[in-house]
């Protein structure tokens, strides 16, 4: 069944099970690797991208449910303001190890940051307590929401 | 001393490859061990024509960082700027580059030397080159950024330039080439950022999970739960009726081929649809002689076990009867730990093509020579036969040292020849049919003298094994701390039969070891009227050196230092300010403490201190921990180093506190997802972990796995101190300690 998504901007046709997770479309059907399957249960967050500016977890989010909204993956989620800022505070502060549950991190510190620009440390850890770092990557990611927040490291809003 | 460094002879070749691209090709030999067959090592440096610089990293990239790390070393004596750089894996090639490992912590150990001589190799051939050209005395020159100078007349040349006269110049002696005075290191030392940092953010692939190839199909696959059941019959009309499913088939894995096991698996050209299919499958398998084996039969065994004398010795010295018998105090006490599972979080995955009797594999592989190895044998092919490129690896923690995943993928492939198939698989099948940490029991009694020094110390380990032998990681050695400093010592094994498949869990044995003897070794201190870093101290005594057990792929042996141990103990408890046991009721059912562990493994000395609140209800906080270590003369990347220091003791702090545990029943592991088998979050971890190093005049060592094993103990201490509770098993249970 053919299911129009809008996907970094562009119209992509998808014909495919309409009970397919969103995540699975993404990598299989579009060639969007950047997203990452870790549980297959939103127990992780590796998954995580935006739907209509929403964090949501691709692997359990059929296509159906983002036909027609705004998806943003991590391969276009520098071309947004907060994106931008959050993707600068992650080089810059070196927070990968191996990397691979990054993609998921910075959509949710991005979807964070649209919602609360200015988050006190509990929020941090509220809204980034769904994303799974085996590498323990936690205190940078921490410092470099603060950082992307233009808040001291230290002081918190 | 680096064994390393000795016994190797070496020469160095130059080519020209595609024209202006030169490729420094450098071989070096060395005896593994003295009579071992020659075993051939390469480094490559290419260089291209805007003299920039491609430099190889041989070792698989998991997240401990030597794909920025071991270029580092070449292009410090190389002498290229960093920004000239570009880092990259190289393939897997054992005849090429000898062992190909991320293991052990052994990369900076057994590469440090090598790769720093390979680059000095190849600066020293560009010098020779340019003292030809202009007729100069090599002595006049210098290097800087990849650019040769003659400081008389002024002249400079890029090693780009020279590169068609360094090919032609006889290659200097790995051995005998000169080294830089590490005073003037400009790469080594000084922070370098992940090399894929860049791709890694932007979501480029990189990973074995984001392999795809023309003509790719995917499978999902349904493996016996019980390590050594066989499959009985599944329903391959119902699968093959699934849409989408090009292939249906039952892989029949010799029990012998490490970690293989009967399976069946599902082809199609989504692994989505490959994986839905499952549920159709109905797969019948025999596991009559595996449900014998359970969690609660082997404690169940192991508390029955543990009060008689155990079945074989470790180790007997001195007269440990008699010193019981004169000696001021003697404490028992019955420590335990779980099975665990590694958790990568990506999943198990590996792509492989078969064609024209050759494989190729693209394979996130920990242990790429093993997987030849594993796979020539599955297969029947020649070692040759096989190609596989290292792909970056989602996390290994030592799941990926066992190519399991490698012997599946190739049996697909055969039976679809030409077409690559990507297998992957899902969080469930990951944590069930994993190479387990595996649990074990430890009846311990020690006895002090009237000042509290310890006397004697007994042990009564019950493990896990085959035929009263223990399995891949579940065995104690004869010099586990601190029995070499104890004047009496009986430790003694039992092995319970299990067919659990066992292998290396991060701080492989450390992890486990670190917390029962450093949380015995806190509770003999208490019985002396001594804080733990204190009995450490009179325990090691005078600065000593002593020959540990275990070893290296390079034959060479660690040593223990207790001069290093002491060094870091004192460092830890000046960082943190210890004064002694502290901890108690905070008001309000809140208990805080502190608490101390240290432990030495993989060539690394930690000491840890950790600052933790127990609420009302039992939930453990760590709030800040103090790490001091010493793994040798040169931090290399000290960025880095402070990361995998971080990342190691939240991954120690998940292990103590997050409730991770794996549990058989009739033989089959049944955790399912991270609901049931949590990984420390966010939410988890300190306010701040800080980090000293402790500069030692020793060769560098690695860092990947050292710093994990002390914080647990140092967690079970400083819970003790908070809630007066001794708790003795692992996880942690919040409602145990909750008023």
């Amino acid at each position: 069944m053919a299911t129009t998504l809008m996907v970094n901007g562009q119209t992509r046709q998808v014909d495919t099970d309409p009970a397919k997770p969103l995540l699975w479309v993404l990598r299989e059907d579009l060639g969007l690797l950047g997203t990452k399957f870790g549980c297959g249960m939103s127990l992780c967050g590796a998954c995580t991208v935006m739907v209509d500016g929403q964090a949501v977890r691709s692997c359990t989010a059929p296509v159906s449910s983002a036909a027609g909204k705004q998806i943003t993956t991590i391969e276009q989620i520098v071309t947004t303001p907060v994106g931008k800022k959050i993707s600068e505070a992650w080089s810059e502060l070196d927070v990968p190890q191996c990397g691979y549950c990054q993609a998921g991190q910075i959509m949710s510190a991005t979807a964070l940051l649209n919602k609360t620009p200015q988050p006190s440390d509990a929020q941090i850890d509220q809204a980034m307590t769904g994303n799974i770092c085996r590498c323990a990557t936690y205190l940078r990611i921490r410092a470099a929401i603060k950082q992307a927040a233009g808040l001291k490291e230290g002081a918190s809003a | 001393m680096n064994a390393l460094t000795l016994n190797r002879r070496a020469l160095l070749k130059a080519s020209i490859i595609g024209g202006a691209v030169l490729s420094f090709d450098a071989r070096f030999a060395f005896a593994a061990t003295p009579g071992d067959k020659v075993v051939v090592i390469d480094a490559y440096v290419r260089i291209n024509p805007d003299n920039s610089f491609i430099i190889g990293a041989k070792n698989p990239e998991i997240g401990q960082g030597v794909k920025t790390m071991l270029p580092m070393i070449i292009a410090e004596e190389l002498d290229v700027d960093w920004t000239q750089v570009t880092a990259e894996t190289t393939i897997a090639d054992d005849k090429v580059y000898g062992f190909q490992i991320a293991g052990g912590s052994f990369t900076t150990p057994m590469n440090y030397m090598p790769m720093r001589q390979v680059g000095a190799a190849a600066r020293q051939m560009f010098l020779q080159a340019a003292a030809a050209k202009w007729g100069v005395g090599i002595e006049t020159l210098t290097t800087s950024a990849g650019v040769v100078t003659h400081g008389p007349s002024k002249r400079t040349a890029t090693y780009a330039s020279l590169a068609q006269g360094a090919a032609k110049v006889q290659a200097p002696d790995l051995k005998t080439v000169a080294l830089k005075d590490p005073k003037s290191f400009k790469i080594i030392g000084k922070s370098k950022h992940g090399v894929d940092n860049a791709a890694i953010i932007s979501g480029k692939p990189l990973f074995g999970i984001d392999v795809v190839k023309p003509g790719l199909l995917y499978a999902a696959i349904e493996a016996c739960p019980a390590y050594g059941g066989t499959l009985v019959s599944f329903d391959e009309e119902a699968v093959k009726k699934q849409p989408g499913v090009i292939a249906v088939m039952a892989i029949n894995s010799a029990y012998d081929i490490k970690g293989a096991k009967d399976a069946v698996v599902i082809v199609a050209e989504s692994w989505w649809v490959a994986n839905r299919a499952r549920s159709v499958l109905k797969p019948v398998w025999s596991t009559d002689a595996q449900k014998q084996f359970s969690t609660a039969a082997f404690a169940a065994s192991a508390a029955a076990t543990m009060d008689a004398a155990p079945a074989g010795p470790i180790l007997q010295k001195g007269d440990l009867a008699k010193a019981m018998d004169g000696a001021a105090k003697t404490v028992t006490a019955k420590y335990e730990y779980p099975f665990l599972s590694h958790a990568t979080l990506e999943p198990q995955n590996c792509t492989a093509e078969f064609k024209d009797g050759q494989i190729i594999f693209w394979a996130p592989t920990q242990h790429p020579g093993d997987g030849r190895k594993v796979v020539a044998e599955a297969l029947g092919i020649a070692p040759e036969a096989i190609t596989i490129h290292m792909t970056r690896i989602g996390g290994g923690f030592g799941r990926r040292l066992s190519n399991d995943y490698m012997v599946q993928v190739a049996q697909i492939a055969r039976a679809l020849p030409g077409r690559p198939i990507k297998m992957i698989w899902t969080r469930t099948d990951d944590l069930r049919h994993d190479f387990y940490r595996a649990g074990g029991w430890h009846h311990f009694t020690a006895s002090i003298d009237a000042k509290g020094s310890l006397v004697a110390l007994k042990d009564h380990f019950v493990t896990v094994g085959k035929g009263g032998k223990p399995s891949t990681g579940a065995a104690m050695g004869a010099t586990e701390f601190p029995a070499q400093l104890v004047d009496h010592v009986d430790f003694g094994q039992t092995v319970l039969e299990s067919n659990v498949p066992t292998g290396y869990l991060r701080a492989p044995t450390s992890n486990a070891m670190a917390f029962v003897f450093q949380s015995f070794l806190d509770e003999v201190a208490l019985a002396g009227g001594l804080d733990l870093p204190e009995l450490l101290r009179r325990t090691l005594g005078e600065g000593r050196v002593i020959t540990s057990e275990g070893g290296s792929p390079d034959g060479s042996k660690p040593e223990f230092n207790t001069g290093r141990a002491r060094a870091v103990i004192d460092k830890v408890c000046q960082m943190a300010g210890w004064k002694g046991r502290s901890g108690g009721d905070a008001g309000d059912g809140v208990r805080k403490g502190r608490g101390f562990g240290f432990f030495y493994s993989h060539r690394g000395y930690f000491a840890e201190i950790v600052d933790l609140t127990v609420a009302k209800n039992g939930r453990v906080k760590v709030d800040k921990v103090w790490v001091a270590g010493d793994v040798g003369s040169q931090i290399i990347n000290p960025i880095n180093a402070l990361h995998q220091a971080q990342g190691s003791v939240i991954d120690g702090i998940g292990q103590a506190l997050s409730g991770q545990k794996i549990e058989f029943v009739e033989g089959a592991a049944n955790r399912t997802n991270f609901h049931d088998y949590p990984l420390p979050r966010i939410i988890d971890t300190p306010d701040d972990i800080v980090v000293e190093w402790v500069i030692s005049d020793n060769p560098p060592t690695g860092l990947g796995e050292p710093a994990l094993p002390p914080v647990i103990p140092a967690v079970a201490n400083a819970i003790f101190a908070a809630t007066g509770k001794r708790l003795r098993a692992l996880p942690v249970v919040a409602k145990d300690l909750a008023v």
